[in-house]
């Protein structure tokens, strides 16, 4: 049973895989972009780990790939004609894939690892501790360093962010709230009897 | 057992620290008027941290079960990273600041990106590897398009930011192959398995795949492309930047991972590298010769560099690497002074890049000209400047690896690269006369910068500071 | 001392060639001048106080390479002693004579600055010479030796607006590099086989160089014949001697001081010199020692023919100096090193004097040289006339025979033939008699037509005669007198008695007892052991001596034989060189033959210029083939112009224009203005600016790295 759950999701990853790359409309890579994911969620639900599974489905299904939904529909770039660019170049790229390809059936075809390569292997599913425990004795205590430098990556990240988009223009008025509730009508009013056919 | 960790990685903790502190200093104060206090700052509290590395306790040290490691060979790579860094920073204010686009965020970034370089070379997992790797690209992919509103400057950091993705890319496929294929991620199990017995041709591909990631850092060709269009795009002391500490940390990682984790497996990558160095310097040197912006003949200049330095890496052994530390070190000091002189390099207030403006400039600035002539000839490698000496380092390194073939063909690469190094001193010195003037800008900071490299490039020759004797501890902690 | 002696000239030559802007013309000459009138003086107070003791007197390291291993030092011995004195004596006058010479000379333009250059170059020699004389070891002599080479070159083509005085210099400097050649190849030889180069060592080697053998273009050789041979070839170059003579006589394209200078006193003499500081390894080479001495003979011979029929002033003077150059040769060939040496010393002199003399005389017939057109100026210019006729006195051989009284050269002239006649090479001794004639002839040829009998020329050149300023006439005066007293004031020393030369040279000498008295060994005390491991030639001595004895009446008492290993002293003389008591011993008739050779020569030359002045021309014109064989220096030049100049200058063409030309800058130029901008361009074209096409790239790049992965991985 496990197996036919493995192959199935695999061949759905795969799948959703490539026609990510070669669907024609933007909006359908992003779906099938969603497809590879929970196949990925559903991989790691067969390797135990259904904490990262759930990860991914929130995080990658529920946020990135919706964000890239709105991205692809918000900008309006000409597939097409970028696609036609590429075309040039794809025959030249299939064949180069295929050399890759060729070569990874290889190297992956006598698939042979060091010897010292299992006693060195970690245990993927830890026996005597919960799942979500085991990850959280991993990132916080083994991969405690790992941990903080992907802080400060995530911390540069939001800088370069703010850096790069947040705009300080001069010459532009601006809604200051605090100042408009600190308006004081009477400093900002000035009663004025006009007399008619006078003016002031 | 965390404290020995934490007292281990403490200079990369104070520079992050101080990075958040100054940061939330100046986002609840000033801003960006505080942007050239904190210039000044980062760079001495860099000094500090390097005066601190370089004389702290020696010994090989590991931290995080081996994942950080603090060696001679990752002190020395450090050093040189925070020097060059806080030269740079310091030479990048005046020229920002009289552009309007000297933020706060930069000297922070460029801190951080400097604690990114810190995790590289002493990255003992593949794991803190990728992770310092990363620290360090972001925060350059920012900088890079630092100037928003030049369309050249986005391009640039664009640019670098898709194909460093890609190269992240190439990267992580690698390592995982290498998991995959030895078990671990650690380098010091990865070596045990490539130790004895033959090394698997998946292991071998993901080692393919991280140096082809590496090599993208290092801009080594073909994975060279970015460097000239980044070069040319980004703000000058940016690229200024580029060409320093990044390379520094690139190839201290390059040999980290090399000698560290695949150790066993010298003849595997030999080749590999051989033919990296050998494409990059001649295309270094043919490519710089049609150009005429000097900050794209910088980007092939420094792609021919990495070309010389990866000879030191492909002996592939510790008088390589000795020589390939000594080579960063003076190409460092060489590329500060240079830099230095571009940033000076405006006419109208305006910088200008085109070599052609630089024609007769001995006539009105003899003595920067004759620093500007040292520093080309180092480059070029003519004797009896320190750069010439670099060369013949790593050359002799490679004839002693049995690399002859190698070291001809980078004599050969040489000859012609001296060419666009000897065109900027002939048209200093003869070019015809032009009327637009470059002005005279005479800010201290890169005059003082471009002389106190110029005058390293003869002095060097003599007195190395020691330098020479800590780049041979250093290669000797690494290889054996 | 000596190191100011040797450095003065340089600081000279340096503060007058590079500070005269400074400091203004006539301070910077006179500042080299005055340099070397100190050197001058320090090297008289050294070779009067010496001692003959060989001092080494290190300067600085200078070469450390393997076991290459010499200082720069200064080895003050007899021979750098008499070389100091000749060098700074003439080269002082020189500078001063120049003064007045190189003023106002008509190849430069008015207010063209060529007298600072001219000193400095001088002085540049003058410093050179000494880095020669002064070496301790061969290298730092080939160093000086080359140094003078450069600077004869810059001083003979002086007037470089003179394409004449150019292709003089350049003929000067190649010919040189044949004899340098083999001057190089005998140092070579040298370190090869003693594994120094230090005089000291070489010295030491030298008997074991005798019993060696090398083979040198596939002939075996003795060593030290190779190595004597090897470095003659040196000195003749440097001493023009016959087949490398040619440059010699065009040098006098240089300016008239220069002459004086470096092609009469000082550089040209540097072969004697290295054969004389090389007598212990030329001792122990019979063979190149005979060859010398038969090409020494020869040049003495060939130069003074040719001299009979020269008409430039300056070029009989310099064919006389090449002849003179054999005479020595044939003394050192013989193995009578302090003779060579004292012709060397006189030699300096009176040559000087007369090349100043003829100087003055050019100078005052307005930069005429041609002797036909001179004629009658006695009255013109006495002080000159005195002075160039105490010149010819002196190299004619004017003295009284049998005793040691006359002018210097009759001195030491007389000292070579009687040690050629001595020295058993009969060849050398009658060419050199004959050549003595020859001399005498061409000398007081050159007082007649210029001094006596009509005024020929150019009327107005003649009218315009003056005698020379003071500071030319000074050095004259000077240098006459040197030439009148320095062959007797030391004759004792150079070419008197055993012991007497032994103790000048610093040679240990042991006294012999009265000739028949063959069995006593009679060595002084100190020289016991020596003397002992000589056993020999005390035999030979007396053997020799009872031969000539009876002729030889000033030296009846005792005999003396030189005792000492090589390297001790200045000079080495082998246990069986005898020449200087056969000399002593010749036969009366020997000793009046130059004497003879010179009267002769002196009578045909008053008869055929003063008495009856159309001899020589109807004789021309009967003898017309001879003439001109004489006349054309025995066709030497036009010999070597088919010969080696002419191919040469094929080869030097075709490697120029097809091999330098063609293959070298054709390819080079192909390569940079063809393939590389190709590639350049091709460069560019890669660099579209589409990530994209970036991206492809380092797809195609690990594309093929894992391709040649898989295939080389494969050998695993």
């Amino acid at each position: 049973m496990s197996v036919f759950a493995f192959y199935l999701f695999a061949l759905s990853a795969i799948t959703g895989g490539l026609f990510t790359v070669i669907s024609r409309q933007p909006v359908h890579s992003v779906l099938w972009l969603i497809l590879t994911f929970i196949s990925a969620a559903g991989l790691f639900v067969l390797l135990g780990a259904e904490f990262v599974a759930m990860l991914l489905i929130i995080v990658y299904v529920g946020a990135v790939a919706v964000l890239f939904l709105f991205v692809v529909m918000m900008l309006d770039v000409d597939f097409a004609e970028l696609k036609a660019e590429m075309a040039r170049y794809m025959p030249l790229a299939l064949l180069i894939g295929l050399v890759i390809l060729m070569q990874f059936v290889m190297a992956y075809g006598s698939w042979e690892s060091a010897h010292a390569a299992d006693s060195l292997r970690a245990q993927v599913v830890p026996t005597d501790k919960h799942n979500t425990e085991a990850l959280g004795a991993i990132i916080y205590d083994q991969y405690f360093l790992l941990f903080q430098l992907a802080g400060l990556i995530l911390l540069v990240a939001m800088i370069g962010a703010i850096v790069l988009t947040l705009r300080h223009r001069q010459n532009i008025k601006r809604q200051d709230i605090l100042a408009q509730m600190y308006r004081d009508p009477a400093k900002a009013m000035q009663l004025k009897d006009v007399k008619p056919g006078q003016g002031l | 057992m965390i404290s020995t960790d934490l007292t281990i990685i403490l200079p990369e903790i104070v520079l992050a620290v101080y990075a958040m502190l100054a940061l939330v200093v100046a986002v609840y104060t000033k801003k960006d008027g505080l942007a050239g206090a904190l210039i000044w700052t980062t760079a001495a509290l860099m000094v500090v941290l390097a005066g601190w590395i370089a004389t702290g306790a020696g010994g090989t040290n590991l931290a995080f079960g081996g994942m950080f490691v603090d060696d001679g060979f990752s002190r020395f790579a450090k050093v040189a990273i925070l020097l060059s860094a806080a030269c740079v920073l310091v030479m990048s204010q005046d020229f920002m600041a009289r552009r309007d686009f000297l933020r706060f965020e930069y000297p922070l970034l460029v801190a951080l990106s400097a604690v990114g370089m810190m995790m590289m070379v002493s990255a003992g997992d593949l794991m803190s590897l990728y992770m310092g790797l990363e620290l360090q690209s972001l925060a350059l992919y920012v900088v890079a398009a630092m100037r928003r509103d030049s369309v050249r400057s986005t391009e640039a950091g664009l640019k670098y930011f898709v194909l460093g993705a890609l190269s992240s890319g190439l990267l992580l496929y690698g390592a995982s192959l290498v998991y995959g294929f030895s078990g671990t991620t650690l380098f010091s199990g990865i070596i045990q398995t490539t130790q004895h017995g033959e090394v698997s041709l998946g292991l071998l591909f993901g080692l393919i795949f991280l140096i082809s990631g590496l090599a993208f850092k290092v801009s080594a060709v073909p994975f060279h492309m970015w460097t000239p269009d980044v070069y040319e795009g980004s703000p000058t002391p940016v690229t200024a930047f580029f060409a320093t500490a990044p390379k520094v940390a690139a190839m201290g990682l390059f040999a980290r991972v090399l000698h560290d984790a695949f150790g066993g497996a010298v003849a595997d990558w030999q080749q590999v590298i051989v033919l990296l160095s050998v494409m990059s310097m001649f295309l270094g040197a043919v490519a710089a010769i049609g150009q005429h912006d000097i900050k794209r003949l910088m980007a092939y200049s420094s792609i021919a560099h990495m070309g010389y330095a990866l000879i030191g890496l492909a002996a592939g052994t510790e008088a390589g690497v000795k020589a390939m530390l000594m080579y960063m070190a003076i190409y460092v000091t060489m590329n500060v002074g240079t830099f230095a002189f571009i940033l000076m390099m405006e006419r109208d207030g305006q910088p200008v890049t085109n070599i052609d403006a630089l024609r007769q400039y001995a006539k009105r600035e003899p003595g920067k000209a004759l620093a500007v002539l040292i520093l080309m000839f180092s480059l070029a490698g003519v004797p009896p400047m320190l750069g010439f000496f670099a060369k013949l380092g790593v050359w002799q390194a490679g004839v002693q690896a049995g690399l002859i073939w190698l070291v001809v063909a980078s004599a050969v690469a040489s000859a012609i690269g001296a060419f666009y190094y000897l065109r900027i001193v002939f048209y200093m010195y003869f070019g015809e006369d032009t009327d637009s003037q470059l002005d005279s800008n005479n800010s201290p900071v890169l005059w003082g910068a471009l002389m106190a490299s110029a005058a390293l490039m003869l002095i060097g020759v003599f007195y190395q500071f020691g330098v020479e004797g800590a780049a041979a501890a250093a290669a000797a902690t690494l290889v054996n | 001392m000596e190191t100011i002696i040797l450095f003065a000239p340089l600081v000279g030559a340096i503060i007058c060639g590079f500070g005269w802007k400074f400091i203004g013309e006539t301070a910077a000459q006179w500042v080299a001048t005055g340099l070397l009138f100190l050197a001058c003086l320090l090297s008289w107070i050294v070779f009067i106080s010496f001692d003959g003791v060989t001092q080494s007197i290190p300067v600085l390291r200078f070469i450390e390479s393997g076991s290459l291993a010499t200082e720069w030092a200064f080895r003050l011995d007899r021979l750098t002693a008499i070389m100091l004195i000749v060098v700074t004596t003439v080269s002082a006058l020189v500078h001063l004579y120049s003064f007045g010479y190189m003023d106002n000379d008509p190849q430069w333009k008015e207010g063209e600055s060529y007298k600072p250059r001219f000193f400095a170059y001088l002085s540049f020699f003058t410093f050179a010479m000494l880095m020669l004389v002064t070496s301790d070891n061969l290298v730092q002599m080939f160093f000086g030796w080359e140094g003078v080479g450069v600077a004869s070159y810059l001083l003979i083509g002086f007037y470089y607006r003179k394409p004449s005085a150019n292709a003089a210099a350049m003929k000067a400097f190649i010919v040189n590099r044949v004899g340098d050649f083999g001057f190089a190849l005998g140092i070579f030889a040298l370190f090869f086989l003693v594994d120094s180069i230090n005089f000291a060592d070489v010295f030491a080697a030298a008997p074991v160089l005798a019993e060696t053998h090398v083979t040198f273009l596939w002939t075996e050789w003795n060593a030290a014949e190779l190595v004597a041979f090897l470095l003659f070839v040196g000195a003749m170059g440097k001493s023009a001697q016959l087949l490398l003579h040619t440059w010699l006589p065009d040098a006098m394209e240089g300016p008239t001081p220069v002459s004086a200078l470096i092609h009469a006193a000082t550089m040209v003499t540097a072969g004697v010199f290295l054969v004389c500081r090389m007598s212990p390894v030329m001792e122990f080479a019979p063979n190149a020692t005979m060859f010398i001495t038969v090409i020494g003979a020869t040049t003495a011979f060939f130069a003074a023919t040719v001299g009979l029929v020269q008409t430039d002033i300056k070029r009989v003077i310099a064919y006389s100096t090449c002849s003179q150059l054999g005479y020595m040769f044939v003394a050192a060939g013989v193995g009578m090193y302090s003779a060579a040496m004292f012709h060397l010393f006189t030699h300096a002199f009176f040559k000087a004097l007369l090349f100043l003399g003829a100087g003055s005389v050019i100078h005052a017939m307005h930069h005429e040289q041609e002797m036909p057109n001179y004629g009658g100026l006695r009255k013109k210019i006495p002080y000159t006339y005195w002075a160039m006729m105490i010149g010819t006195l002196a190299i004619t051989g004017v003295g009284i025979p049998l005793t040691t009284i006359g002018f210097a050269g009759f001195l030491s002239k007389d000292a070579i033939i009687e040690s050629a006649y001595a020295g058993g090479s009969a060849y050398g001794f009658w060419l050199l008699v004959i050549a003595a004639g020859m001399t005498s002839f061409y000398s007081w040829r050159l007082i007649f037509l210029t001094f006596f009998g009509e005024p020929r020329g150019d009327k107005h050149t003649h009218d315009h005669a003056h005698e020379s300023p003071m500071v030319m006439l000074i050095p004259l005066g000077v240098l006459s007198l040197g030439a009148v007293f320095a062959g007797m004031i030391w004759y004792g020393q150079f070419f008197g008695h055993a012991d007497k030369v032994g103790k000048f040279y610093g040679i240990p000498v042991a006294e012999m007892a009265a000739h028949g008295d063959t069995t006593s060994h009679g060595a002084s005390g100190d020289d016991h052991v020596t003397d002992d491991g000589h056993g020999d030639d005390s035999h030979a001595t007396d053997g020799h001596a009872d031969d000539g004895h009876g002729a030889d009446a000033g030296h009846g008492e005792h005999h003396a034989g030189f005792v000492g290993k090589p390297g001790e002293g200045a000079l080495y003389f082998a246990p069986d060189n005898t020449v200087l008591d056969d000399a002593h011993a010749a036969p009366k008739w020997v000793k009046v033959s130059p004497f003879i050779a010179m009267l002769i020569g002196l009578a045909i030359s008053y008869w055929f210029y003063i008495v009856n002045p159309t001899i020589p021309a109807r004789l021309a014109e009967n003898q017309r083939p001879l003439y001109l064989f004489l006349k054309n220096k025995w066709y030497f030049d036009e010999i070597y112009n088919v010969i080696f100049v002419k191919p040469a200058v094929a080869i030097g063409r075709f490697f120029w224009k097809r091999g330098d030309g063609n293959t070298i800058d054709g390819f080079l130029n192909g390569v940079a203005m063809g393939v590389v901008p190709f590639f350049t361009r091709l460069a560019g074209k890669a660099q579209s600016g589409y990530i994209f096409t970036y991206a492809f790239w380092m797809v195609l790049g690990i594309a093929a790295l894992v391709t040649w992965m898989t295939i080389g991985g494969g050998a695993h």
